[in-house]
């Protein structure tokens, strides 16, 4: 018990860190199996987390309702500008959603009446708790699965597959897509929320085209063929760096180097049950 | 049942479609025939509302198809095949065709959340008239294979089912017999025949016309943009503006040889 005591005093942020990246990489799964490379989760992880620390710093509200407006705070914003950004396909796409985040980014640096600008929040209490985490975890994960079982499910891969082909079948593609993006935009505000509450300061440079890539490498590394996926590759890239302490400083490089690896050699991903059953088969 | 009202098409200053109109009778196997770049596959992107016709109307069943979403086109009873053919690859065969069920499976939310009664009602009702579609076209036995694994005229009967499935009225196939060798025509027609025999109307474009000849009632002939003849078999392959269409005209039949 002492042991498991010294080693949470030590390791607690770490483990609660293997947490809410998981809902990120989450977030960004639901774009891509719908069929998007939407980028603008960083983004999303950032208006959740500025939303509901301004909300239990300056409004004094109760902490789950703190979360709650860290996830509806960037569902709104993914509502308004999906409209016109959704209907672009591929790279587009991308470039769009990117450069809402450098919107964001910069519309946080300079409302500093609110958010302290550059200068980020300072003195955030520290309410999240392990079992927040774990509990937003469960829950997502139990909501992806039931969605992934139904005819919601269903239509975000036809429209990953086949966009063209989707709407004859009677789905409305544009539709579907903005409740994925809706969806992950909450997840990642989630994340952002519960990181806040943990970590003491937010600053704007945390929400920026890094922590972009980071979330999309996690995902890739994983693979899209399930939940489970987005959260070893998030598992996984979280606990790198920590393995691999003296090569922290290139942990971008080496995230770099893992997804042109994955991309070359496991286009789908770490996580393929096709591929298990393959190597399974062929052993008996 | 469907309608056509000189409609016309154009990319840019190119004339795809002029002025075409046509009717398509409820009950019967429509056949639309034409030279390859006639403009009959932008016919079925106009009607199923992938594109939006430059001028005339369309209506089905008395409403204008014009403006609306390809979803809603399929909810309303019109589905179709595609001539590069379609299906959801890396879905099994059932899961492509309960896809095509999708508007009909009206489960909420917080049925779908909830996992209530009415859901798995809903999803099994589903899944047992997938299989009996797929029953319909002969490949029920390999209804959990990945689609990809299907040879291309199994490929073909899938996207057969699959438009089933959403339940329409009007049945549109682009081109259902190409790349096919001949007993997998042959198959194939007895299949559309048995579709018909179920209550379906059937509007086909193709360009091999024995295909066409021993299937359809009527028959429109497009040749650039344009109607040139209508009517039934015998009455089109009679018409001199077909044949010289198909074959060309006497003159060039003499430089050729």
């Amino acid at each position: 018990m002492e042991a498991f005591e010294s080693f949470w005093a030590v390791y607690s942020n770490l483990v609660l860190t293997l947490g809410t990246n998981s809902l990120l990489a989450l977030s960004i799964y639901l774009t891509l199996s719908c069929g998007m490379l939407a980028m603008a989760n960083a983004a999303f992880m950032g208006i959740g987390a500025y939303s509901a620390a301004l909300l239990t710093m300056n409004a004094g509200v109760s902490f789950p309702l703190a979360l709650a407006g860290g996830m509806a705070a960037p569902a709104v914003v993914a509502l308004l500008i999906g409209g016109p950004t959704l209907r672009l396909s591929g790279v587009y796409l991308a470039m769009a959603t990117l450069a809402f985040g450098e919107v964001v980014r910069i519309f946080i640096i300079n409302t500093e009446a609110w958010t302290g600008g550059a200068l980020g929040v300072n003195g955030i209490p520290p309410l999240t708790a392990w079992w927040h985490v774990a509990l937003g975890l469960v829950l997502a994960c139990l909501v992806l699965a039931l969605l992934r079982r139904s005819k919601v499910g269903r239509a975000f891969e036809a429209i990953k597959l086949d966009e063209t082909a989707a709407g004859l079948m009677g789905i409305d593609v544009n539709a579907y897509k903005m409740l994925a993006f809706v969806l992950g935009a909450m997840l990642a505000g989630l994340a952002g929320a519960l990181n806040a509450h943990l970590t003491f300061f937010i600053g704007p440079n945390e929400y920026g085209f890094d922590r972009g890539v980071e979330i999309l490498t996690m995902t890739i590394l994983g693979g899209i063929n399930g939940l489970m996926g987005p959260i070893s590759g998030a598992v996984i890239l979280t606990l790198l760096p920590e393995l691999l302490r003296g090569l922290a400083d290139f942990r971008n490089v080496f995230n770099g180097l893992i997804l042109v690896l994955i991309v070359l050699f496991l286009p789908r991903g770490l996580w393929d049950p096709a591929r298990l059953r393959g190597w399974l088969g062929r052993r008996s | 049942m469907l309608e056509l009202q000189s409609v016309s098409r154009h990319f840019g200053g190119l004339k795809v479609l002029q002025d075409v109109s046509f009717a398509v009778p409820a009950g019967g196997i429509f056949g639309l025939i034409g030279p390859n770049g006639a403009g009959k596959t932008t016919v079925v992107n106009l009607i199923t509302g992938l594109l939006p016709p430059t001028s005339g109307d369309i209506l089905f069943n008395g409403a204008s198809l014009v403006g609306r979403k390809p979803h809603r086109i399929t909810a309303g009873g019109v589905a179709r095949t595609f001539q590069n053919i379609r299906v959801f690859k890396e879905m099994t065969l059932l899961e492509n065709v309960i896809v095509g069920m999708h508007a009909r499976l009206d489960y909420g939310p917080a049925g779908l959340l909830l996992r209530l009664p009415g859901f798995r009602a809903a999803e099994r009702a589903a899944r047992d008239r997938a299989r009996e579609l797929l029953s319909w076209v002969r490949l029920d036995h390999k209804a959990d294979d990945i689609a990809d694994n299907l040879s291309y005229g199994e490929q073909r009967k899938l996207e057969l089912a699959r438009a089933l499935a959403t339940e329409p009225k009007l049945l549109l196939l682009d081109e259902p017999v190409a790349g096919m060798n001949s007993a997998e025509k042959t198959e194939l027609m007895a299949e559309i025949r048995n579709i018909q025999s179920r209550g379906y109307t059937i509007f086909m474009i193709e360009h091999d016309m024995r295909f066409v000849m021993g299937l359809c009632e009527h028959i429109a002939v497009l040749n650039f943009g344009r109607i040139i003849a209508q009517g039934g078999p015998d009455q089109v392959r009679n018409d001199p503006q077909v044949i010289e269409a198909y074959l060309g005209r006497d003159d060039e039949a003499e430089v050729a040889a």
